[in-house]
């Protein structure tokens, strides 16, 4: 008994103190702020404005959540079944990327597609636009840096699921004369698909309740939920609500991450 | 049997990702040697005053140097605790383990921005009554990033766990060692290279972290991530084309090295 304390009890301490307690001070803060009652969550689900945040952060999300793994499984696919040298480039392209600070990613967002940027000005001095293209500071920009942000995050459970492949069945159905499209939709995508499913879930959990990158590329033009919090609580006050909306998505990604685990388990009795 | 290759269609859309994932990557590269104080791409005059700035404007400096320091304090209280509580679950098997363990990944798990919230609330509260571990300080950031990056802790070092023999820890257990001496004459050592690697991951999250500490500091505990976020939020500083170069530059050469290293030894077998 002693030793369970000694050894669990230090991390549980902290992140009992410093994490459990003060949630449930949030949680206090959103049916308390300015007053005791449920109207911040009233307020949430019927105010104009906080719905259309709310419907903005789905429709990203789901955006976001297609392209990526879309994107990923591609790339996934040449990094788990290229040639050495193919493996080792894509192995970099995702890798180098994935270790660079989130800030240091949107910048570069930024510095490619701002109205000064590399690729308005390569195009304005080619004479094929006379105004620069606004590709950030709006849901555009919002989309392709989350995109960018995630890819590795996707890439990487479904390399997983690619090296377990069982590679008799690609063989066989290469063997009986199928097509390469035809062996890709109809024997891979099949057989992967509980690991696609794993990593969209994944994917739109982090894009959830991510806020750097939307609010340096949207320019709070496109805000979504997670940086609405930001702003009600920082430039705004309106704790209430800031916690209330902090509370919604803990719960929303709560239920996602029940269903992962439960995906999860089905997929492991199989 | 040699695995079937991928196709045309396939390596072409894949080459298309890979390009897409570096290009915001070398965009930052011309950026950072803009002659202007806007961001722009140089046409006729490249200049280095943007690497200058970060050399004269002390505040860059003091951001890394408080980064770095908040880094290592919070790699290696989250780690101890970590490993404490990985070992713990692997040496007992309490009941409720999974309790355990879901209240320990608890923050990698919940949306940034509530974790966000809850420390500002955890801090702001704790500023009442103190004025060392509080909102805006060194020891309240060391705190908070400790809670964030402790979770990714636990999973490394629970995964090199998985690996030991159990029956060396019984043969241990067997001949009468403590519950100390197995502890670190037997399963420590044999988890090193899982530490190491819980204290790299560890040290980088927090040197990078910006959500949570965008919330819990204003302005004396600045760190390199809030520095850069300022200069991207209103006017955008090209300095901070400048750092991100710097920081690339640090990110590539360890990546290419630990990768080549991996891809020779890998040939060589």
């Amino acid at each position: 008994m002693t030793r369970t304390a000694a050894l669990l009890g230090p991390l549980m301490l902290l992140l009992g103190l410093a994490y459990l307690l003060p949630f449930l001070g949030v949680v206090r803060w959103s049916v308390t702020l300015p007053e005791p009652g449920l109207g911040q969550y009233h307020a949430a689900l019927t105010d104009p404005l906080v719905l259309s945040v709310f419907w903005r952060t789905l429709r990203i999300c789901a955006v976001v959540t297609v392209v990526s793994v879309a994107a990923a499984y591609v790339v996934t696919l040449l990094w788990v079944r290229g040639s050495p040298v193919q493996r080792l480039l894509v192995e970099l392209c995702i890798l180098i990327p994935f270790w660079i600070s989130v800030l240091t990613r949107a910048f570069g967002w930024l510095a490619l597609l701002s109205n000064k940027g590399l690729l308005n000005s390569w195009l304005m001095s080619l004479g094929v636009l006379s105004q620069p293209l606004t590709l950030v500071r709006n849901e555009f920009g919002v989309i392709v840096g989350m995109v960018h942000f995630l890819i590795p995050f996707a890439a990487f459970p479904l390399a997983t699921t690619f090296r377990g492949l069982d590679e008799r069945v690609l063989m066989a159905a290469r063997g009986m004369g199928a097509s390469r499209a035809r062996i890709f939709w109809q024997v891979m995508v099949p057989m992967t698909r509980a690991g696609v499913l794993g990593a969209a879930l994944l994917v739109f959990v982090f894009a959830l309740g991510f806020f750097v990158t939307p609010a340096i590329l949207g320019g709070g033009r496109s805000v979504m939920a997670a940086e609405l919090v930001y702003l009600r609580i920082f430039q705004s006050p309106d704790w209430g609500l800031g916690a209330a909306v902090s509370v919604i998505l803990m719960v929303c990604v709560g239920a996602l991450l029940a269903l992962m685990m439960r995906q999860g388990r089905a997929g492991g009795a199989r | 049997m040699k695995p079937l290759a991928p196709g045309p269609v396939v390596t072409a859309l894949a080459a298309l990702v890979a390009v897409f994932l570096m290009m915001p990557l070398i965009a930052v590269i011309p950026v950072s040697f803009t002659p202007n104080r806007y961001l722009s791409v140089p046409t006729e005059e490249w200049s280095l005053r943007h690497y200058r700035a970060l050399i004269d404007n002390p505040a860059w400096a003091a951001g890394t140097w408080l980064s770095i320091r908040i880094g290592l304090v919070s790699a290696l209280v989250s780690t101890f605790l970590a490993t404490l509580f990985a070992t713990g679950l692997w040496m007992i098997e309490p009941r409720f383990k999974a309790l355990y363990m879901g209240l320990a990944l608890l923050p990698m798990v919940a949306p940034p921005v509530v974790s966000a919230l809850t420390l500002y609330f955890f801090l702001i509260s704790l500023s009442k009554v103190n004025s060392f571990l509080a909102f805006d300080t060194f020891a309240g950031v060391v705190l908070a990033h400790s809670v964030m990056i402790a979770p990714f802790a636990v999973v490394l070092i629970s995964v090199a766990l998985s690996q030991i023999d159990r029956r060396i820890d019984l043969a241990a257990r067997s001949m009468g060692a403590s519950t100390v001496t197995r502890l670190v004459r037997v399963i420590l050592p044999n988890i090193r290279f899982g530490l190491l690697s819980a204290l790299f991951l560890t040290f980088v999250l927090s040197w990078e972290e910006i959500g949570v500490t965008l919330f819990i500091t204003s302005v004396n505990a600045v760190t390199l991530p809030r520095l850069m976020w300022m200069g991207l939020r209103d006017n955008i500083d090209p300095a901070i084309a400048a750092i991100s170069v710097v920081l690339l530059a640090i990110v590539v050469a360890v990546v290419l090295t630990k990768t080549l290293v991996q891809h020779l030894r890998r040939a060589r077998d």
